[in-house]
This record gives C-alpha cells, sequence and structure tokens, in this order.
C-alpha cells in the first residue's frame, strides 16, 4: 500500500493496493483513522462504513482482478457535502451487478458466497457502479438525519 | 486477531479476537476441521471479542455449520454485539444458527 497520493482538500484519501487480502484489514484501518480524523462522525460511519469498504475490496481483489498480484485497485475516499465517498475500481473487465442473486432467498441461504453487494447495499445509502462494471462507488451520508441513523438497518 | 480454542466438556469453545473477515478465515475453517476430523462434534463461536465479521466470514460459518451437521454435530453461535446481530439479521443467518446471548449460555444444556 503506498501513503494518500494527495489530500488536495485536506478530506480525500487516494491509495493503490496490491491484489492482495492481506492489506485489506491494513488499508481499511488507514482510512478509518484519517477520516476520523477530519471529524467526529457517527457510529454507522465506523461500522457501516468500515464493513463495506472491506467488501468492496475483497469483491476487486477476488473477482475484479483474480487474484492477480499484477493488478491493483485503486481506492479515492472523499469526505463532502455531509457524505463519505468511496470509489473501488479494480483492473478486471468488470461485471453485471443485476445478475447477482438474492443471498437472502430461501435456495440460496446455505451458499457460502454472494452476500457481499448485498451487505453494502443494505448498509450504505448508496451504491453505484460505472458501465463497464468494474468500479463501485460506496456513499454514506453523514447526517444525524440519515435513514441508517443509529448503525445498521435492515 | 486471532482465535482461541478451548474444550468444555465435549464441547469445543472457539473464541474470536478481533475480526472474522476474508484474511483470517481459512485459520478458523481449519481450526474447527481439525475438532471435527478429531470427533468433536458440538461447537460454540463465541463473538464477544469481535469488531466486525464480513460476508466472507459468513460464508465460512455457514461451510462449517453444513460440515458439523453432515457430522451428526451442532454448531453455536454466542455473543453477538447489535451491529453483528443485524448483519445476521440482515443476511437471514439468523434463521440458520442458534444465536446464544452470551457463551454460558450457548453452553448450558448442549
Amino acid at each position: 500500500m503506498t501513503d494518500p497520493a494527495s489530500w488536495p482538500t485536506g478530506r480525500e484519501i487516494v491509495l493503490e493496493l496490491p491484489t492482495d487480502l492481506g492489506s485489506i484489514e491494513h488499508a481499511v484501518e488507514y482510512v478509518i483513522d484519517r477520516c476520523e480524523a477530519c471529524a467526529n462522525y457517527a457510529h454507522r460511519f465506523k461500522f457501516n462504513f468500515r464493513v463495506s469498504l472491506a467488501e468492496a475490496l475483497s469483491n476487486a481483489m477476488m473477482y475484479g482482478n483474480g487474484f492477480d498480484p499484477e493488478k491493483r485497485v485503486r481506492v479515492e475516499v472523499t469526505v463532502r457535502d455531509g457524505a463519505v465517498t468511496a470509489r473501488i475500481t479494480d483492473q478486471g473487465c468488470g461485471f453485471d451487478p443485476s445478475c447477482v442473486p438474492d443471498p437472502t432467498a430461501p435456495e440460496n441461504l446455505l451458499k457460502v458466497g454472494g452476500r457481499g453487494l448485498f451487505l453494502m447495499r443494505n448498509l450504505l445509502d448508496e451504491v453505484r457502479f460505472n458501465d463497464q462494471g468494474n468500479s463501485i462507488t460506496l456513499i454514506l451520508k453523514l447526517e444525524e438525519a440519515s435513514g441508517l441513523e443509529g448503525g445498521v438497518q435492515a | 486477531m486471532g482465535f482461541q480454542v478451548t474444550k468444555d466438556g465435549d464441547i469445543t469453545l472457539v473464541e474470536v479476537e478481533g475480526q472474522l473477515i476474508v484474511g483470517n478465515r481459512q485459520e478458523l475453517k481449519q481450526k474447527v476441521l481439525e475438532h471435527l476430523e478429531g470427533g468433536d462434534r458440538k461447537f460454540v463461536i463465541d463473538f464477544s471479542n469481535t469488531g466486525y465479521i464480513d460476508s466472507s466470514g459468513l460464508g465460512v460459518l455457514v461451510s462449517l455449520s453444513k460440515k458439523i451437521r453432515e457430522r451428526g454435530g451442532e454448531l453455536r453461535l454466542s455473543s453477538l454485539n447489535e451491529d453483528l446481530r443485524t448483519l445476521f439479521e440482515l443476511t437471514k443467518l439468523d434463521t440458520l444458527f442458534r444465536i446464544a446471548d452470551t457463551k454460558e449460555q450457548a453452553l448450558e444444556g448442549f
């Protein structure tokens, strides 16, 4: 992991990560620590955003980059306008997020995988993909009035 | 971060310290399967000291539960904090596991 390339507004983090699952925890902690230094954010930031960022990174490395150590994952985190936004981009060919099955369907409950994107969509205010499907944007509002107030919600 | 494995009678207790995530899920799986292969059938995984679980961690719990059931055993969970319990409820995995409020409750009557 490299140090942040820049903090142009004092509120942006840019990381380039190797495809290494062992780097995820360190990267997530780094982002959380730097964002906490900016303001006293709500509990849902510390839990919902932490879990979601870890999910996005593991998906990028496992499914996007296919564990290829030559490929990297770019992370751009911005705190602006009452929200924290993280864009995670891998070097894979992308996928169609609409084709991911519902992991809570009875036929999928016993499956080992397939819950990452579901968790992100439930823990965050918004999840977007680029057209190619190799870049995901996570958005969590930090205002007290957010629908996710109080941490995770069903 | 790690896993502490102890025995309480015929029950194998695994305490998760830190996180259960993509980076350490295989370690948990290996430790539990070693005991399963050794003849243990009753397992409690306790989350008193667990910060968070990611989807890979949830997945390994599902996998272990299936393997233990296939051998006629049972996997129980305990001490999920409010955030972790909500993860199980969101994913409906709370319907797959017996979840006790405390480690002691999980061990009682097993």
